[in-house]
């Protein structure tokens, strides 16, 4: 009840001074803002890496062919082709891998239905492809061992793919044109949306390898692949499939001791969980730096709140007369900050959740407003607002009743 | 003798000086004050007299003595327990009226009563009351600013009367006024005294005013010098 009225009186003295109030309350607006923006960006990035991450497969390898180089030249990685479908099926073999994927991918190439023609990447690989990306069909079937020995004339197509060539129609079924030639479409991916470089996975086009290798691109190398992706059974056996590819792949390949693999052998692991771990350390620092207009605002309460004590010292001397304890002088400046600090907070989490609203569709960037952030930030404020009410606030309740009246 | 309202008894006050030694003010007081006097106080500015209405008032400690009041011996008190009986047994009316300047006159009445406890319509209702008997229904909801010198004092005055008190102390309650305001302001005491009998102690420098009193005690150094009838 007299909380309720002491509440009151506290609502009047802000009222009284409403420039400053709201003067006061504008810091508080902008760092409450800027933490629900700065969280809300931040768990935007944490949540593309991991969709990224998850998009590509978990426990991957990819096998590169090795670098060439003749009389002293040395060319880059994957510039001879070493890595053969036999490398893969031998792979496919070790207990510690579930599944291995050889991949002939061919960029740039001519697609054509009716009278609509595209350019993309023509990936040649095997069923296990999909497997280890995780990647389901929309519609349709997916490849089969059969389509791989017989160098089927099928094709599995990207949603990008898929909308560029038929719009509104369903592809499956239908007869797309690769560099002239015709394939069948038996089935339609489920879209992954971008990879970690920001690459649209759904642009390609998945066929048999053997189609690839044989009778689509000219190949100088015959049974050789661009690279082979492979997928570990479990996290535990990384380092353990790492060991037993080099080892399987020298021996293929006749390397002798002392000499350089010609081919690389790469954790893809590592790759996601530096991206995830800057896209935690990203989400830290923009809250880190968005927490300290916060305390800025903070201190704008607690400069201002002393300013008040001394203005209205006369005031707290004539409520002191009257009957009012020190708590209740205590709780009214305690109050009076508190609800600056409120109010601003509500209008912040508005501003930050319209700022992150605006970010989203101008910048094109993901953003996540999540109630957790939102509340935190909340809280945050008013804690601020208890941690910097609470002096001005104490100092007026030390104020002696006669000093206070006595003060011009 | 019946028992009296107030009692002081050997009151002292010194302030202390930067160089750690104290002047003293107030020089063992002695006074007894019985349930509806009405005392004029009168003295020299720098007599003491206002340091013994705001201890009086509870608004400042003794360095020694003793004050009672009402059967309390007020010197004992902390500061909830001061607070509590400036609340509910003490009116204060000051020199500068002391209202505050952003509340209108009914609020400025009801907030001894919000600081007792009392809830909002009771609190109203009892303000309203009060402005009436005052004459000031009309200005319930001005702001001190918006109101005279006179009205000010009259709303000043209803806020010490709000939550009943056993003793009303006026500080040079008509310092601030003029000639004709102060006579309806001193009536009002009258009256209350009167009809109500209400203890009132009253300082001022006029002979004119403390004419209206029923008593008189003289302050000079810190010592009372006369206590009796009204002889000026």
């Amino acid at each position: 009840m007299k909380w309720l009225a002491i509440m009151t009186e506290a609502g009047r003295s802000l009222g009284a001074n409403r420039l400053r109030a709201g003067l006061t309350m504008l810091g508080m607006v902008i760092g409450v803002g800027a933490v629900v923006l700065m969280l809300a960006v931040g768990q935007g990035a944490q949540s593309t890496v991991s969709r990224a991450i998850a998009s590509m497969g978990s426990n991957l390898f990819i096998i590169l062919s090795g670098a060439s180089s003749a009389g002293g030249i040395r060319l880059g990685t994957g510039t001879v082709p070493t890595l053969t479908s036999g490398d893969a099926q031998a792979l496919a073999n070790l207990p510690t891998l579930s599944h291995v994927a050889p991949a002939f991918p061919n960029s740039n190439t001519q697609l054509a239905y009716s009278a609509s023609n595209w350019s993309t990447t023509v990936f040649g690989t095997t069923p296990d492809y999909l497997s280890i990306r995780s990647w389901n069909l929309a519609e349709g079937q997916a490849l089969s061992t059969g389509d791989v020995k017989r160098a089927a004339r099928v094709a599995l197509l990207g949603q990008t793919v898929a909308r560029t060539l038929f719009r509104e129609e369903n592809p499956v079924g239908k007869t797309l044109r690769i560099k002239n030639m015709p394939f069948q479409i038996i089935g339609l991916l489920e879209a992954k949306g971008q990879s970690l470089e920001g690459r649209d996975q759904d642009d390609i086009v998945l066929i048999p390898i053997t189609t690839a290798q044989g009778r689509l691109f000219g190949n100088p190398f015959p049974g050789t692949v661009r690279f082979i992706m492979a997928q570990a059974r479990s996290a535990d056996e990384m380092a353990d499939a790492e060991a037993e590819m080099n080892q399987l792949l020298r021996n293929r390949h006749r390397l002798q001791e002392g000499m350089e693999n010609d081919f690389s052998v790469r954790n893809l692991s590592a790759v996601a969980e530096t991206a995830a771990i800057s896209a935690r350390i990203l989400s830290f620092m923009l809250g880190a730096v968005a927490s300290i207009s916060l305390l800025v605002g903070g201190i704008g309460i607690m400069n201002i709140m002393l300013v008040s004590v001394t203005e209205r010292t006369r005031e707290i001397g004539i409520r002191m007369a009257i009957g009012a304890r020190r708590r209740d002088v205590l709780r009214q400046f305690l109050l009076e900050a508190l609800m600056i600090c409120a109010l601003g907070g509500v209008a912040g989490v508005l501003l930050g959740i319209g700022a992150a609203w605006l970010v989203s569709e101008l910048a094109g960037m993901v953003v996540v407003v999540s109630g957790r952030a939102i509340i935190l930030a909340f809280l945050f404020a008013a804690g601020v607002g208890v941690f910097f009410g609470y002096y001005p606030a104490y100092k007026a309740a030390a104020l002696r009743p006669v000093e206070a009246l006595r003060y011009e | 003798m019946p028992t009296p309202l107030l009692r002081v008894t050997g009151l002292c006050k010194d302030y202390p000086l930067a160089d750690g030694r104290a002047t003293p003010v107030l020089h063992a007081i002695e006074l007894s004050v019985q349930p509806g006097e009405f005392i004029a106080i009168m003295g020299p500015s720098g007599s003491g007299k206002s340091t013994f209405m705001n201890i009086l008032g509870c608004l400042d400690t003794p360095t020694a003595g003793d004050y009672e009041l009402d059967g309390r011996r007020v010197a004992r008190l902390g500061g909830d327990e001061l607070a509590a009986l400036r609340n509910r047994l003490i009116g204060f009316v000051f020199q500068g009226f002391n209202l505050l300047p952003r509340s209108s006159a009914l609020e400025n009445v009801a907030l001894p009563l919000l600081y007792a406890g009392v809830g909002r319509s009771e609190r109203r209702r009892r303000a309203l009351e009060l402005l009436q008997q005052l004459g000031l229904e009309k200005q319930a909801d001005s702001l001190p600013s918006q109101l005279s010198g006179g009205q000010q004092q009259r709303v000043a005055i209803a806020r010490a009367l709000s939550n009943h008190p056993v003793l009303l102390l006026a500080d040079e309650p008509t310092g601030n006024l003029d000639t004709q305001t102060s006579e309806d302001i001193m009536s009002i005491f009258n009256r209350l005294n009167r009809e109500q009998g209400l203890t009132i102690l009253l300082v001022t420098h006029e002979p004119d005013i403390a004419r209206h009193a029923h008593r008189l005690v003289r302050f000079r150094d810190g010592h009372i010098i006369y206590d009796g009838t009204v002889q000026l």
